[in-house]
């Protein structure tokens, strides 16, 4: 399946190569890199690229483009995918996923591209039985092993690939035995230029931190399941409870996971935070524009907005812009054009707002489209959709664990036309 | 020294250290030194440069004990033992002998490398390896071999037949574990041998859901294929690919089935197959969801498509890359089921933070998506995209304005007017474009259009994109007769320009100036000829072609044959109007989900999707014979849940001993008869025993309960929570003789251990005596007679009343042996004789087998050391050395069951007395030059020293 993988940087170099069949020469990436010359932006570069002998299935994160080769069919989505869980991979092991980071560690990369595919078929990808496999680098431990020669490579080798529970790594131990999920909205809204909804739908997540030891066997249940239209789950999940029940039943993986995505049935209405008021103006033959913003709370159940920040790319034909805000700061960018200004929390008594001119180029007309805002924001402590977790319990171990459940609302892709 | 600096500090000067000094490190003593060697090499590696040089120095520590070390060999090795293939051929011992590890982990790594190794002059061996490995107890080493095969195949593609028998083989293989990866073989390398999968079919559909996520895509894309050449069309004939609109769908239904006497019967297997995949729809990964979207779209009946639609929605929620592939998928369904995006219409609202092949994408499925009722919403959506700052995307937008008016009549006019009105719009990609989509629009109905064309001749003027003026030139050519007075005026400006023009404009220039002289020549007959003269002299030698071309067929001469003659039906006849269709009419030839769909062409390695066959295919093919009851791991409903099933998946596993198909019948058989019941009874308690985590009080915990109904389910045997009797690994066939014949006076008799649970009491030990009898008269009223010593407790059997002459009789009998191997004295007693028997039993044979995790192993173990420790160094055959005989040994030897070890040089085993229910551990651990250390732990210490002098002896036997 996969035959190679390539990882550039954004000036373009090859900085690390993995073969899993017979050598690929780095020369293929070529056909990419001329593709990366024709895209305007770096997000532009098409997925998918053909080469008269491979093909070429590419992600962008981080600023890095992970390039893996192909020589014949194989549905890209499993490519793609494979990739993205690549990436996950890394920042689970170095916090970070840049190239500083790949490069100082280059050994555990190889490492574990090593174990994560065999033959370009996935081998394994759970990060609890790649931890067993291979142990992340911490400070302690590179210093550790630099004086004691000692190794990240586990002595033991793991046993969770070889059960009906591969997801979680056996022998689990803590002192403080807790479980901590965290509900998470994001609200993806387009708002048009008088206010009105467009398009608004609410997606979660179940994010969770499961520190148990043993094998406990957890069940979730909800005070309003109904909300939850379309789900997808970690495979931990029991599908067929979660059906007759709508109850999640797991035995979670050690750490770190996701158990649950979930889209809130459209039929309910959704609450949009946060309101927009706006007035931008270009006069035709006149280099100054108006700009005037201001924000405002609207149906956040009591709930202060905080973290706000508004992002803006404005017309091609803005020189430069003088604003005054009432509160936070903004920057302007002159070459890229993007206006952000980071407003930090909403206070309902005293509306946050931006006002000032703006200045255009000296003969150029009108810009004939008023720039799209982008506005990202958090509440804590609600799910908008109004989910509520009713109990979590835990069989299968003895001990009394700590439990936390923690909400927050976020604005997903919320965007306002102007 | 280098030790203890950082690898990264190293990093940096290891360019201009020369590999000389990475030689050196390596051929040290010191193990540190070597594995900071590799690790730059490593690094040399993953920056493409070459160390190949390095090779000799580097396949030494193959067999290295350290095991980032060997695995860092590894990675060097297979990367360059294609180009040093006689070096590479000195590690290939190691990893055979790897090969015969008791422990799986190493057997299958050994394996992973061993087929890597691109080196064609081992593919006898690794051929051999992989025969072996496909037979393995071990899932994951059958797993190993089955990712072997497309390493070989590609290798050796003549080894292609072999190859396929151990496919077979794996294909028949019921873990969950080994379906994906055998299945991804079967796809590369025999993929028409659909005949391999019919007896599999039914399995692999059930075992999906327990699959891991890769393999779940590879397995739903083959059945996807098999489907279409085995099942009958779900889909109605004539309403085949339009049901756009409900009603015709209907009708065509009633219609079918009059015609049609025998209605459509979904073949139970395929519906099984729909079944199974559907739950996968909720996965969290993508490629899952998209394999069940394209099984859906290409299997199901066509009113149960549209359950995929919200899932594949919800994947717009992720990457950029997966939203690309997604909505490409969705464009091609949209195209033939309106109905199944409508709903979701805002959802392809395009962001302004859009990358721009997803705009397009998304451009392109709300003009799929179009229908009266909704044009207007998209319209106003469309209105604001036009004015969007990426005016690319604004012209793609104002072509898909085009296409929702041809294929929408009644909004013809409205997006006429709007295109008009974007005419006057500052950017000339942006008017240039609706000048092209205008032309084609207005192609469809001329006749009311003047206005629009008279505003057109206007623009040309001011724009100077090539194809819109050359639209417009083409335009007012071709109406020359509706704008008569301004159509010259049109010429005569570019006449003046011409030289100038790109090579389009001026071909349309000469086109306009012929259609011009033959309706209006009066007027135009000295621009044309001033602009054939233009033609005449231009430096492109297609537009020197048209002109003469032109000039021949309209200017009239005493040359000029027949054709000029019907110049003007020539060229002023009605043309078609263009049909504005979507890139992706055509796309559905590939199946969806592929990377020849993404592509729009056949990438190499491509598989057609056959048609769906006319004559219903055998179902019967499809039928299992024999079902095997040891379908442990294969429990979808509850995925994840049954540990039970786990451990004795690894008690299974271990089983060191019937490697060999032939040795299994006996314990195989028992142990699966019980597994079934005990499996079956987990089952419940899987299901049940969440309905009743509500019903009791809360600290009661599932996982216990399971275990308590399994106890009472094996003869109710007393166990700590995690220590489970377990049935026997092995029975020994050897059986002793208690009377001899001529002792006996013609009876013979003869004793087994069965190593069953005695049904009488569970602190006996079972015992079968096979009577013979060997007179000539038949023998009456055998039966046990008095028994001893105090100690020993003796179920007898019931009396056999006649034995005939020459025959034999099996009957069981229960002793309590009290844990001791004191033999137990009874009376044989016939009608007419007594015989003074004696069983003597071997200590192995006071034992009970459990099961229990390693954990649990060394927990019971440190409680029992002291007195309760008895140990001793052996020297052990060299035979031994390796897991399957000691294995074997031991349990033949006693009946012990195997506890998994996570190291291959420890092998231990636990039991229970019969008669106490006392914990006897025993631990054999593998030393070098032969020699083990052999430790017993149990608090009967008697009985734990005669149970490690007995092992001792059994162990040393060659």
């Amino acid at each position: 399946m996969i035959h190679s993988l390539f990882l550039v940087n954004s000036s373009g170099d090859i900085f690390l190569e993995k073969h899993w069949k017979s050598v690929v020469s780095r020369s293929v990436c070529d056909y990419f890199f001329e593709a990366q010359e024709r895209a305007s932006e770096p997000e532009n570069v098409p997925p998918v690229i053909p080469t008269p002998h491979h093909y070429l299935i590419s992600v962008l994160r981080h600023r890095i483009y992970f390039v893996a080769v192909i020589q014949s069919e194989v549905p890209p989505l499993f490519v793609i995918e494979f990739l993205h869980r690549v990436v996950d991979t890394f920042q689970d092991y170095f916090g970070v996923c840049t190239e500083a980071a790949i490069k100082d560690n280059v050994v555990v990369v190889y490492e574990l591209l090593e174990e994560m595919l065999d033959n370009g078929f996935p081998l394994a990808t759970e990060s609890n039985i790649l931890k067993e496999l291979i142990k992340p680098p911490t400070i302690l431990r590179t210093v550790v092993n630099t004086i004691t020669g000692s190794t990240n490579v586990g002595e033991q080798l793991p046993t969770g690939q070889l059960s009906v529970v591969p997801w979680r790594r056996t022998g689990v131990k803590y002192t403080n035995n807790e479980a901590y999920f965290d509900v998470v909205e994001e609200i993806d809204a387009i708002i048009d230029k008088s206010g009105s909804t467009i398009t608004a739908e609410i997606q979660g997540v179940i994010d969770a931190c499961v520190k148990l030891s043993g094998m406990p066997d957890l069940t979730l249940s909800f005070m309003n399941p109904r909300l939850l239209d379309d789900v997808s789950f970690h495979p931990c999940v029991r599908f067929k409870r979660w059906e007759a029940e709508r109850i999640l039943s797991f035995i979670p993986p050690d750490g770190n996971f996701r158990l649950l995505s979930y889209h809130v049935s459209s039929q309910n209405l959704v609450a949009i935070p946060v309101y927009v008021k706006h007035n931008i103006t270009f006069r035709e033959g006149s280099s100054q524009g108006r700009f005037e913003l201001t924000l405002g709370p609207k149906q956040t159940m009591g709930k202060a907005v905080e973290s706000v920040l508004v992002s803006s790319q404005l017309p091609r034909g803005v020189l430069n812009v003088n604003l005054n805000p009432s509160q936070g700061t903004y920057t302007f960018d002159p070459v890229t054009k993007l206006l952000s200004w980071d407003v930090g929390k909403i206070n309902p008594q005293k509306l946050p707002s931006l006002k000032g001119s703006m200045s255009l180029q000296a003969g150029a007309s009108k810009p004939d489209e008023n720039p799209t805002i982008n506005i990202q924001f958090k509440i804590q402590q609600m799910a908008i959709s109004g989910l509520k977790v009713n109990r979590l319990d835990m069989y299968g171990e003895k001990y009394k664990p700590f439990k936390g459940i923690k909400y927050m609302t976020k604005a997903g892709k919320f965007q306002v036309r102007t | 020294v280098f030790s203890i600096k950082s690898y990264s500090a190293l990093n940096l000067y290891s360019c201009s250290l020369k590999n000389e000094d990475l030689k050196e490190m390596l051929e040290s003593n010191k193990e540190s030194l070597k594995l900071e060697a590799m690790k730059r090499i490593v690094g040399l590696i993953a920056k493409g440069k070459n160390a190949s040089e390095l090779f000799p120095a580097v396949v030494k520590n193959v067999a290295s004990k350290n095991i980032e070390l060997k695995k860092l060999v590894y990675v060097y090795l297979v990367r360059y033992a294609e180009e040093q293939q006689d070096l590479a051929l000195l590690s290939i011992s190691t990893f055979q002998r790897a090969l015969k590890d008791p422990n799986q982990l190493i057997r299958a790594s050994a394996l992973r490398v061993l087929s890597s190794i691109r080196v064609p002059i081992i593919v006898p061996i690794m051929m051999l390896a992989i025969k072996e490995a496909a037979t393995d107890l071990s899932p994951y080493v059958r797993k190993t071999a089955a990712h072997a095969i497309q390493k070989l195949y590609s290798l050796d593609p003549e080894q292609k037949e072999h190859l396929i028998e151990v496919i077979d083989k794996l294909l028949k293989d019921k873990s969950t574990l080994v379906a994906g990866s055998v299945v991804m073989a079967f796809e590369e390398v025999c993929p028409d041998r659909i005949d391999l999968i019919h007896k599999n079919y039914r399995k692999l559909c059930n075992l999906l859901v327990d699959v891991e996520e890769w393999g779940q895509v590879v397995i739903i894309t083959m059945l996807t294929r098999y489907a279409r050449t085995q099942f009958l069309s779900p889909w109605r004939e004539d309403a085949l690919f339009d049901e756009n609109s409900e009603k015709a769908f209907y009708d065509s239904d009633v219609e079918k089935e009059k015609a049609d006497s025998k209605p459509y019967m979904m073949d139970p297997d395929h519906r099984l197959l729909l079944r199974n995949t559907k739950p996968l729809l909720q996965s969290r990964n993508t490629a899952v969801v998209m394999a069940v979207a394209q099984l859906y779209w290409h299997l199901a009946p066509k009113q149960e498509v549209s359950i995929v639609t919200k899932s594949l929605v919800r994947l717009l929620r992720s990457h950029r890359e997966v939203q690309y592939i997604v909505l490409q998928n969705i464009a091609t369904m949209s195209i033939q089921r309106k109905g199944m995006f409508e709903p979701f219409l805002k959802s392809f609202y395009v962001r302004s933070t859009d990358a721009t092949h997803i705009k397009t994408l998304k451009l392109e499925i709300l003009t799929n998506l179009a229908t009266e009722a909704n044009i207007s919403t998209i319209l106003r959506e469309f209105q604001t995209y036009v004015k969007s700052q990426d005016k690319q995307f604004a012209a793609t937008t104002i072509q898909a304005i085009g296409r929702c008016a041809t294929n929408i009549s009644e909004i013809t006019d409205t997006c006429l007017n709007g295109l008009v009105l974007l005419l006057s719009n500052r950017d000339e990609t942006v008017v240039a474009e609706c000048v092209v989509v205008i032309k084609k629009l207005l192609q469809t109905q001329p006749s009311q259009h003047s206005d629009i064309i008279k505003h057109m001749a206007k623009l040309l003027d001011n724009i100077t994109v090539p194809m819109a003026r050359a639209s417009i030139l083409w335009l007012i050519g071709e109406y020359c007769e509706r704008v008569p007075k301004i159509a010259p005026d049109v010429l005569r400006k570019v006449a003046k320009s011409f030289t100038s023009e790109e090579d389009i404009v001026k071909l349309q220039t000469l086109n306009l100036a012929a259609k011009l002289y033959l309706t209006n020549s009066k007027q135009t007959k000295l621009l044309t000829q001033y602009i054939l003269n233009l033609g005449k002299y231009d430096q492109n030698y297609d537009i020197r072609d048209r002109t003469r071309f032109l000039r021949q067929l309209i200017v009239p001469n005493e040359k000029s044959g027949a054709l000029s003659k019907y110049a003007k039906r020539i060229l002023l006849a009605s043309k078609p109007a263009p049909v504005l269709e979507s890139a992706f009419k055509d796309r559905d030839r590939f199946q969806l989900g592929t990377l020849s769909h993404t592509l729009n062409a056949k990438a190499s390695g491509y598989l057609e999707l056959s048609d769906w066959p006319t004559v219903a295919p055998d179902q019967s093919v499809r039928n299992v014979e024999v079902m095997e009851p040891q379908s442990l791991e294969r429990q979808p409903s509850t995925r994840g849940s049954d540990l039970f099933a786990y451990h004795l998946l690894v008690l299974l596993c271990s089983d060191s001993d019937d490697a060999k198909e032939k040795k299994r019948p006996k314990p195989k058989l028992d142990s699966v008869s019980s597994h079934s019941k005990a499996s079956s009874s987990s089952d419940n308690t899987a299901s049940s025993g969440s309905e009743s985590e509500e019903d009791t009080d809360s600290d009661s915990e599932p996982e216990q309960k399971k275990k308590k109904k399994l106890r009472t389910a094996l003869c109710e045997f007393q166990a700590a929570p995690s220590i489970r009797v377990s049935s026997p690994v092995f029975v020994p066939p050897k059986s002793h003789e208690l009377l001899h014949r001529m002792s006996g006076k013609g009876l013979a008799v003869s004793y087994h251990f069965p190593r069953q649970p005695c049904a009488y009491s569970h602190r006996m030990v079972s015992v079968q005596l096979t009577l013979t009898n060997g007179r000539d008269q038949p023998l009456e009223d055998i039966c046990v007679g008095e028994a001893g010593p105090p100690g020993i407790a003796i179920h007898r059997f019931a009396t056999i009343e006649r034995l005939q002459p020459e025959a034999s009789i099996t009957v069981s009998m229960g002793i309590d042996f009290n844990d001791s191997t004191q033999a137990a004295n009874f009376q044989l007693c016939t009608k007419t004789d007594q015989f003074s028997v004696s069983i003597q039993p071997a200590v192995g044979e006071l034992l009970m087998p459990v099961t229990m995790t390693e954990q649990d192993f060394l927990k019971e173990q440190g409680q029992l050391t002291g007195m309760n420790e008895s140990s001793v160094t052996i020297t052990i055959a060299p035979d031994s050395m390796s897991s399957q005989p000691v294995g074997r040994k031991v349990v033949s030897v006693a009946n012990m069951g195997v506890v998994p070890s996570s190291q291959n040089s420890i092998h231990r085993f636990a039991a229970k007395t019969v008669s106490s229910g006392s914990l006897v551990l025993s631990s054999v651990v593998l030393q070098e030059a032969s020699t083990a250390k052999l430790v017993v732990n149990t608090e009967k210490t008697v009985l734990g020293s005669v149970l490690l002098r007995e092992l001792k002896t059994a162990l040393s036997q060659g």
